[in-house]
């Protein structure tokens, strides 16, 4: 059968933590701290525009670069939040996803060969799907300075065969994200060097103590920026996949190339609802930012209670303690916790090796549930 | 709205350090902040929820809406009729809008001849009640932000990236 793979998919390696995935999703009356999406609903204002947009027979394709409708809305709203200046008519494309827009924006850059800094602990797919559009990633690991890339270390891993950097922030697994003054810093690094940023903001609306700095509004990002966000996160609408991405046009246009011929267009009722989640949906960011945050810090007071270091997170809604004291790995913590007490998290090696001796714990959960997970957490440390 | 009462609205089960943990207070800010709305009565009272359609007991019992009519008194206007209606403990809520009718009055009891009996024999005989006009609730479906279908299942994968 191996012959059969292209080589390309075959260097892919599997997470090395598939099989405890297995094992939470088999076992029963598991609370999971594991899970990567809102646990709210989609508001209904929301939901209801999808339902009518199929019931006025809304079924067909849309343009390749989605609804013109939804992309004036994004234009307008980048405009108001962040007076950022993308036309809706060759500067934005509505993709799958934030996760197609990643994959695009990299197929659309990288020569064979080139490299691409992904700083780590990161989002699982940025180094495989780099692989698989012929590039070569190089991970910086960010775990000694806070889970934040220093302008020093980035610099010094940058050579001839540099071709780009994929900042996500406020970043999964972390929650950590930057302030304007460290963004700038990193930026003065990209320009020099003349490298694009693949800039992924999902969680920007998530930010709690301080307003999101857009990376294109930065001073000279925006010729080589690309700017990935989506639905999924701020509205609760991850099972919609109705992402975004802003650019220059010609890397727009590139991006829309890749696209028109491998998805067509984003389904049509996913983006009728998504163009009424920026009419009708500000109300309801804002209230489940709240819940997220006093969930924040819950869960953060919770864990350094229990003796588990853990920093507070700036934005999305994931705590990413340390449990080095323990002297169990990532995954054996991870494991004996979902036997023991029937909580799951994930093991911070799935974001990269430099996550060992880490967790990922996501507060996108009822308090109930929080409050019970973290009894139990509670209960595992004090049997160990 | 103060961030406590949005916490105890949706939870009033919730401690007052849990409070203090969610909001990164003292628990004794939380503890005085609550004492002090319990006694401003911004917070009247804390109550279960109950969705009666699953109590089968004897005493089940029905609800009427019930549109009230009246003329308005020289110097009470609405509120002295009103107080009169209000205090029987029949009356589980009592409103004064606006449009065709006076005071929206909510009327709890053990079936249909309960309530009916109070209507024909308190309410409209009170001096001062032009008509009424009796709707009796056949389905709860959402009262008071609640959802009254039993919950479904979370749907969402247990683990994700």
């Amino acid at each position: 059968m191996q012959n059969i793979i292209s080589k390309k998919v075959e260097r892919i390696q599997p997470s090395g933590i598939r099989a405890f995935f297995d094992l939470v999703l088999g076992m029963k009356e598991v609370i999971s701290l594991g899970v990567g999406e809102p646990d709210f609903v989609t508001p209904w204002a929301i939901r209801e525009a999808g339902i009518y947009s199929l019931e006025q027979g809304l079924t067909s394709y849309t343009s390749n670069k989605g609804l013109y409708k939804l992309r004036l809305g994004l234009s307008r709203y980048l405009k108001t939040k962040y007076n950022l200046d993308y036309s809706p008519d060759d500067e934005i494309l509505i993709t799958v996803g934030v996760s197609e827009g990643v994959d695009l924006a990299l197929r659309t850059i990288i020569n064979p060969q080139d490299k691409i800094i992904i700083p780590q602990p990161s989002y699982v797919s940025y180094g495989p799907v780099t692989e698989l559009a012929g590039g070569i990633p190089i991970y910086i690991d960010t775990t000694k300075d806070n889970f934040k890339l220093t302008p020093e270390k980035l610099e010094k891993v940058i050579d001839k065969r540099t071709r780009g950097i994929i900042l996500n922030y406020p970043t999964n697994p972390t929650g950590v994200s930057y302030r304007y003054k460290e963004l700038e810093a990193l930026n003065k690094i990209i320009l020099k060097h003349k490298l694009i940023c693949f800039s992924d903001e999902v969680y920007g609306d998530l930010t709690y103590d301080f307003n999101h700095v857009s990376f294109p509004t930065l001073p000279g990002a925006k010729r080589n920026t690309v700017y990935l966000n989506g639905f999924s996160k701020t509205f609760a609408m991850t099972g919609w996949r109705v992402g975004f991405a802003c650019g220059p046009k010609e890397i727009i246009a590139g991006m829309t190339k890749i696209h028109q011929y491998t998805i067509m267009c984003v389904p049509i009722t996913s983006q009728m609802a998504a163009a009424e989640a920026l009419v009708s949906g500000k109300k309801s960011v804002e209230e489940m930012k709240r819940e997220y945050r006093r969930r924040r810090e819950f869960v953060v007071e919770e864990l350094n209670q229990a003796g588990l270091t853990c920093n507070k997170p700036d934005g999305a809604f994931y705590a990413f303690p340390s449990i080095k004291k323990t002297g169990l790995s990532s995954l054996e913590f991870s494991q004996n916790l979902l036997k023991e007490e029937k909580v799951a998290v994930v093991p911070g090696t799935a974001f990269g090796s430099c996550g060992e001796g880490y967790l990922r714990i996501s507060y996108a959960s009822s308090m109930d549930n929080l409050k019970e997970a973290l009894r139990r957490i509670k209960k595992f440390l004090d049997k160990s | 709205m103060e961030e406590i009462l949005e916490i105890l609205e949706k939870d009033g089960r919730i401690t007052p350090e849990e409070i203090a943990k969610m909001l990164k207070k003292k628990p004794e800010e939380v503890k005085a902040a609550i004492k002090k709305y319990e006694k401003e009565g911004v917070i009247l009272k804390y109550k279960a929820v109950i969705n009666k359609d699953l109590v089968k007991s004897e005493d089940s019992s029905v609800r009427a809406l019930i549109e009230v009519s009246i003329i308005p008194q020289k110097d009470a206007g609405f509120d002295k009729l009103a107080e009169r209606i209000y205090s029987f403990p029949e009356v589980s809520s009592c409103y004064l809008i606006s449009g065709t009718y006076d005071l929206l009055v909510i009327v709890e009891g053990r079936n249909i001849h309960t309530v009916s009996s109070f209507v024909a024999e308190k309410l409209s005989c009170l001096e001062n009640v032009r008509r009424t006009t009796t709707h009796f609730l056949l389905k709860k479906y959402k009262e008071d932000g609640v959802i009254l279908k039993q919950k479904e299942e979370n749907k969402r994968i247990a683990i994700s990236y």
